[in-house]
Protein backbone atom coordinates (compact mmCIF):
# COMPACT_ATOMS: atom_id res chain seq x y z
CA UNK A 1 0.00 0.00 0.00
CA UNK A 2 1.16 3.49 -0.74
CA UNK A 3 -0.95 6.57 -0.07
CA UNK A 4 0.09 9.89 -1.57
CA UNK A 5 -2.40 12.14 0.18
CA UNK A 6 -4.34 11.34 3.32
CA UNK A 7 -6.22 14.55 4.12
CA UNK A 8 -6.90 14.62 7.85
CA UNK A 9 -10.23 16.44 7.96
CA UNK A 10 -12.28 17.61 10.93
CA UNK A 11 -15.54 16.09 9.70
CA UNK A 12 -13.86 12.71 9.11
CA UNK A 13 -12.43 12.81 12.64
CA UNK A 14 -15.91 13.63 14.01
CA UNK A 15 -17.48 10.69 12.15
CA UNK A 16 -14.70 8.35 13.23
CA UNK A 17 -15.00 9.43 16.88
CA UNK A 18 -18.79 8.91 16.75
CA UNK A 19 -18.34 5.41 15.34
CA UNK A 20 -16.19 4.41 18.34
CA UNK A 21 -18.67 6.08 20.72
CA UNK A 22 -16.29 8.86 21.75
CA UNK A 23 -17.93 12.25 22.36
CA UNK A 24 -14.75 13.97 23.61
CA UNK A 25 -14.94 17.58 22.30
CA UNK A 26 -11.24 17.46 21.32
CA UNK A 27 -12.45 15.44 18.30
CA UNK A 28 -14.96 18.00 16.96
CA UNK A 29 -14.67 21.41 18.69
CA UNK A 30 -11.78 23.49 17.40
CA UNK A 31 -12.12 25.84 20.39
CA UNK A 32 -11.81 23.07 22.96
CA UNK A 33 -8.76 23.08 25.21
CA UNK A 34 -7.97 19.88 27.13
CA UNK A 35 -6.53 19.66 30.60
CA UNK A 36 -3.48 18.03 29.03
CA UNK A 37 -2.84 21.25 27.07
CA UNK A 38 -3.96 19.77 23.76
CA UNK A 39 -5.97 22.23 21.63
CA UNK A 40 -7.51 22.31 18.20
CA UNK A 41 -9.06 19.16 16.75
CA UNK A 42 -6.83 16.10 17.07
CA UNK A 43 -7.35 12.57 15.81
CA UNK A 44 -8.25 9.62 18.10
CA UNK A 45 -5.43 7.07 18.64
CA UNK A 46 -6.65 4.57 16.02
CA UNK A 47 -7.68 7.12 13.39
CA UNK A 48 -4.74 6.35 11.08
CA UNK A 49 -6.52 3.11 10.20
CA UNK A 50 -9.00 5.15 8.17
CA UNK A 51 -6.21 5.92 5.71
CA UNK A 52 -7.86 3.04 3.82
CA UNK A 53 -10.26 5.72 2.53
CA UNK A 54 -7.33 7.29 0.67
CA UNK A 55 -5.81 4.09 -0.72
CA UNK A 56 -6.98 3.98 -4.36
CA UNK A 57 -6.52 0.20 -4.50
CA UNK A 58 -7.98 -0.73 -1.08
CA UNK A 59 -9.71 -4.04 -1.78
CA UNK A 60 -12.15 -3.93 1.16
CA UNK A 61 -14.05 -1.08 -0.52
CA UNK A 62 -16.42 -1.83 -3.42
CA UNK A 63 -15.24 -0.29 -6.66
CA UNK A 64 -17.57 2.23 -8.28
CA UNK A 65 -20.77 0.40 -9.24
CA UNK A 66 -19.93 -2.51 -6.94
CA UNK A 67 -18.80 -4.66 -9.86
CA UNK A 68 -16.71 -7.62 -8.74
CA UNK A 69 -17.50 -6.99 -5.07
CA UNK A 70 -17.51 -10.18 -2.96
CA UNK A 71 -20.42 -9.18 -0.69
CA UNK A 72 -23.98 -10.36 -1.30
CA UNK A 73 -26.35 -9.08 -3.97
CA UNK A 74 -28.59 -11.41 -5.95
CA UNK A 75 -26.31 -14.21 -4.75
CA UNK A 76 -24.70 -14.58 -1.30
CA UNK A 77 -21.39 -13.50 -2.86
CA UNK A 78 -20.31 -11.67 -5.98
CA UNK A 79 -17.06 -13.62 -6.12
CA UNK A 80 -14.36 -15.15 -3.94
CA UNK A 81 -12.27 -12.83 -1.73
CA UNK A 82 -8.90 -12.08 -3.30
CA UNK A 83 -6.98 -12.15 -0.01
CA UNK A 84 -4.27 -9.73 -1.12
CA UNK A 85 -2.24 -8.03 1.60
CA UNK A 86 -1.82 -4.47 2.75
CA UNK A 87 -4.41 -1.78 3.33
CA UNK A 88 -5.11 0.64 6.13
CA UNK A 89 -1.88 -0.08 7.90
CA UNK A 90 -3.52 -3.22 9.21
CA UNK A 91 -3.34 -6.88 8.51
CA UNK A 92 -7.12 -7.16 8.16
CA UNK A 93 -6.86 -7.48 4.42
CA UNK A 94 -4.91 -10.71 4.80
CA UNK A 95 -7.84 -12.47 6.50
CA UNK A 96 -8.56 -11.58 10.11
CA UNK A 97 -6.81 -8.95 12.16
CA UNK A 98 -4.59 -10.52 14.84
CA UNK A 99 -2.66 -7.57 16.26
CA UNK A 100 -2.32 -3.81 15.81
CA UNK A 101 0.33 -1.52 17.26
CA UNK A 102 0.76 2.24 16.97
CA UNK A 103 3.72 4.42 17.88
CA UNK A 104 2.96 8.14 18.09
CA UNK A 105 5.83 10.45 17.18
CA UNK A 106 3.88 13.72 16.72
CA UNK A 107 0.27 14.77 17.43
CA UNK A 108 -2.08 14.14 14.49
CA UNK A 109 -4.24 17.21 13.87
CA UNK A 110 -7.10 18.21 11.58
CA UNK A 111 -5.52 19.94 8.60
CA UNK A 112 -2.52 17.64 8.42
CA UNK A 113 -1.82 15.97 5.10
CA UNK A 114 -0.22 12.57 5.51
CA UNK A 115 1.44 10.20 3.13
CA UNK A 116 1.95 6.54 3.94
CA UNK A 117 4.18 3.72 2.82
CA UNK A 118 3.78 0.09 3.88
CA UNK A 119 6.42 -2.59 4.00
CA UNK A 120 5.94 -6.28 4.77
CA UNK A 121 7.33 -7.42 8.12
CA UNK A 122 7.72 -10.91 9.57
CA UNK A 123 5.63 -13.94 8.61
CA UNK A 124 5.04 -17.08 10.69
CA UNK A 125 2.70 -20.07 11.14
CA UNK A 126 0.99 -21.66 14.10
CA UNK A 127 -1.47 -24.49 14.77
CA UNK A 128 -4.64 -23.62 16.67
CA UNK A 129 -7.51 -25.73 18.02
CA UNK A 130 -10.10 -23.07 17.18
CA UNK A 131 -9.25 -22.43 13.52
CA UNK A 132 -6.68 -24.95 12.23
CA UNK A 133 -3.44 -23.77 10.65
CA UNK A 134 -2.84 -20.03 11.12
CA UNK A 135 -0.66 -18.03 8.75
CA UNK A 136 0.42 -14.73 10.26
CA UNK A 137 1.88 -11.81 8.30
CA UNK A 138 3.02 -8.42 9.51
CA UNK A 139 2.93 -5.06 7.73
CA UNK A 140 4.54 -1.83 8.87
CA UNK A 141 3.13 1.52 7.73
CA UNK A 142 4.88 4.84 8.22
CA UNK A 143 2.73 7.98 8.16
CA UNK A 144 4.52 11.26 7.43
CA UNK A 145 3.04 14.76 7.50
CA UNK A 146 3.23 17.65 5.02
CA UNK A 147 6.71 18.51 6.35
CA UNK A 148 8.01 14.99 5.83
CA UNK A 149 8.09 14.31 9.59
CA UNK A 150 7.20 10.87 10.88
CA UNK A 151 3.86 11.12 12.75
CA UNK A 152 2.74 7.51 13.33
CA UNK A 153 4.24 4.07 12.79
CA UNK A 154 1.53 1.41 12.52
CA UNK A 155 2.27 -2.30 12.64
CA UNK A 156 -0.55 -4.66 11.73
CA UNK A 157 -0.58 -8.43 11.94
CA UNK A 158 -3.05 -10.33 9.78
CA UNK A 159 -3.95 -13.99 10.09
CA UNK A 160 -5.29 -16.32 7.46
CA UNK A 161 -7.20 -19.18 9.11
CA UNK A 162 -7.75 -22.68 7.72
CA UNK A 163 -11.44 -22.55 8.73
CA UNK A 164 -13.81 -20.10 10.46
CA UNK A 165 -12.84 -19.47 14.07
CA UNK A 166 -14.88 -21.50 16.62
CA UNK A 167 -16.38 -19.17 19.18
CA UNK B 1 -2.74 14.69 32.01
CA UNK B 2 -1.89 12.27 34.81
CA UNK B 3 0.63 13.35 37.41
CA UNK B 4 3.41 11.03 38.57
CA UNK B 5 2.70 11.98 42.17
CA UNK B 6 -0.96 10.98 41.88
CA UNK B 7 -0.62 7.48 40.45
CA UNK B 8 1.20 4.29 41.44
CA UNK B 9 1.86 0.83 40.05
CA UNK B 10 -1.28 -1.28 40.38
CA UNK B 11 -3.75 1.61 39.98
CA UNK B 12 -6.62 0.82 37.63
CA UNK B 13 -9.08 2.72 35.46
CA UNK B 14 -12.13 0.94 34.09
CA UNK B 15 -15.00 1.84 31.75
CA UNK B 16 -17.92 0.08 30.12
CA UNK B 17 -17.17 0.59 26.40
CA UNK B 18 -20.50 -0.48 24.97
CA UNK B 19 -23.67 -2.17 26.16
CA UNK B 20 -25.52 -4.46 23.74
CA UNK B 21 -23.38 -3.60 20.69
CA UNK B 22 -25.60 -2.80 17.74
CA UNK B 23 -25.02 -3.83 14.13
CA UNK B 24 -25.63 -0.19 13.20
CA UNK B 25 -22.54 0.87 15.17
CA UNK B 26 -20.50 -1.68 13.21
CA UNK B 27 -21.90 -0.13 10.01
CA UNK B 28 -20.92 3.34 11.32
CA UNK B 29 -17.37 2.11 11.92
CA UNK B 30 -17.21 0.56 8.44
CA UNK B 31 -18.21 3.89 6.92
CA UNK B 32 -15.82 6.00 8.97
CA UNK B 33 -12.80 3.70 8.68
CA UNK B 34 -13.39 2.65 5.08
CA UNK B 35 -13.15 -1.08 5.93
CA UNK B 36 -16.22 -2.49 4.16
CA UNK B 37 -15.30 -6.15 4.60
CA UNK B 38 -18.72 -7.87 4.29
CA UNK B 39 -17.85 -10.02 7.34
CA UNK B 40 -18.78 -7.01 9.44
CA UNK B 41 -21.94 -5.74 7.75
CA UNK B 42 -23.33 -8.33 5.32
CA UNK B 43 -25.30 -10.99 7.20
CA UNK B 44 -25.97 -13.12 4.09
CA UNK B 45 -22.34 -13.24 2.98
CA UNK B 46 -21.10 -13.85 6.51
CA UNK B 47 -23.47 -16.74 7.31
CA UNK B 48 -23.77 -18.41 3.90
CA UNK B 49 -20.28 -17.94 2.46
CA UNK B 50 -17.89 -17.30 5.35
CA UNK B 51 -19.59 -19.74 7.74
CA UNK B 52 -19.94 -17.51 10.81
CA UNK B 53 -23.15 -17.37 12.91
CA UNK B 54 -23.60 -13.63 12.24
CA UNK B 55 -21.58 -10.51 11.37
CA UNK B 56 -18.95 -9.46 13.89
CA UNK B 57 -17.22 -6.22 14.85
CA UNK B 58 -14.01 -5.01 13.25
CA UNK B 59 -11.15 -5.66 15.65
CA UNK B 60 -10.29 -2.01 15.09
CA UNK B 61 -13.72 -0.94 16.38
CA UNK B 62 -12.95 -2.66 19.68
CA UNK B 63 -9.44 -1.19 19.66
CA UNK B 64 -10.95 2.24 18.99
CA UNK B 65 -13.47 1.96 21.82
CA UNK B 66 -10.72 0.66 24.12
CA UNK B 67 -8.56 3.64 23.09
CA UNK B 68 -11.36 5.92 24.30
CA UNK B 69 -11.01 4.40 27.79
CA UNK B 70 -7.23 4.91 27.60
CA UNK B 71 -7.37 8.56 26.50
CA UNK B 72 -10.09 9.31 29.08
CA UNK B 73 -7.57 8.10 31.68
CA UNK B 74 -4.26 9.51 30.43
CA UNK B 75 -5.55 12.69 28.73
CA UNK B 76 -5.74 13.94 25.15
CA UNK B 77 -2.68 13.80 22.93
CA UNK B 78 -0.43 12.14 25.52
CA UNK B 79 -0.12 8.62 24.06
CA UNK B 80 3.31 7.44 22.91
CA UNK B 81 2.38 3.84 22.15
CA UNK B 82 -0.78 1.76 21.98
CA UNK B 83 -0.90 -1.85 20.84
CA UNK B 84 -3.28 -4.79 21.15
CA UNK B 85 -3.86 -8.42 20.26
CA UNK B 86 -7.33 -9.44 19.16
CA UNK B 87 -7.97 -12.54 21.25
CA UNK B 88 -11.65 -13.24 20.63
CA UNK B 89 -14.36 -11.97 18.33
CA UNK B 90 -16.88 -9.30 19.31
CA UNK B 91 -20.48 -9.95 18.28
CA UNK B 92 -23.62 -7.80 18.05
CA UNK B 93 -25.24 -7.80 21.50
CA UNK B 94 -21.93 -7.92 23.36
CA UNK B 95 -21.29 -5.69 26.36
CA UNK B 96 -17.62 -4.78 26.71
CA UNK B 97 -15.70 -3.54 29.73
CA UNK B 98 -12.11 -2.35 29.57
CA UNK B 99 -9.50 -1.99 32.32
CA UNK B 100 -6.13 -0.24 32.26
CA UNK B 101 -3.64 -1.13 35.01
CA UNK B 102 -0.52 0.91 35.75
CA UNK B 103 2.49 -1.41 35.37
CA UNK B 104 5.38 1.07 35.51
CA UNK B 105 6.25 4.72 36.03
CA UNK B 106 9.52 5.73 34.41
CA UNK B 107 11.65 8.41 32.76
CA UNK B 108 12.85 8.21 29.17
CA UNK B 109 14.68 10.92 27.20
CA UNK B 110 13.72 13.48 29.83
CA UNK B 111 10.01 12.59 29.71
CA UNK B 112 7.92 11.08 32.50
CA UNK B 113 5.96 8.08 31.25
CA UNK B 114 3.38 5.62 32.47
CA UNK B 115 3.05 2.08 31.11
CA UNK B 116 -0.38 0.50 31.14
CA UNK B 117 -1.63 -3.04 30.68
CA UNK B 118 -5.00 -3.17 28.95
CA UNK B 119 -7.70 -5.84 28.89
CA UNK B 120 -11.14 -5.60 27.34
CA UNK B 121 -13.59 -8.35 28.23
CA UNK B 122 -17.09 -9.30 27.13
CA UNK B 123 -20.14 -10.07 29.29
CA UNK B 124 -18.91 -13.65 29.79
CA UNK B 125 -15.55 -12.48 31.13
CA UNK B 126 -13.73 -13.54 27.94
CA UNK B 127 -10.86 -11.23 26.93
CA UNK B 128 -11.47 -9.81 23.45
CA UNK B 129 -8.43 -7.53 23.48
CA UNK B 130 -5.23 -7.62 25.49
CA UNK B 131 -2.59 -4.97 25.06
CA UNK B 132 -0.51 -2.17 26.44
CA UNK B 133 -0.04 1.56 26.15
CA UNK B 134 2.53 4.17 27.13
CA UNK B 135 1.62 7.80 27.81
CA UNK B 136 3.34 10.99 28.85
CA UNK B 137 2.59 12.17 32.37
CA UNK B 138 3.43 15.31 34.31
CA UNK B 139 6.40 14.76 36.62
Amino acid sequence: MAIDKFLVEASHIMMFARSIGDDNPIYYDEDHKSESGSEGIIAPPTFAQSSAQFDPDYFLRPKTGGVGWFGSGKEPTGLKPSGSGGGGGGGAAAGLHAEQHFEYHLPLKAGDVLSATTKPGNAWEKESKRAGKLKFSESVTEYRNQNGDLVITATGVGVQTERPVDS
Amino acid sequence: MLKASEIKVGDTHSEVLVEDLKRTQIVQYAGASGDYNPLHTDEIFTTKIAGYPTVFAHGMLTMGMTGRMVTNYVGDGTLKKYGVRFTSQVWPGDTLTSVATVTELREEDGESLVDLEIVTTNQDGVAVITGSATAKIAS
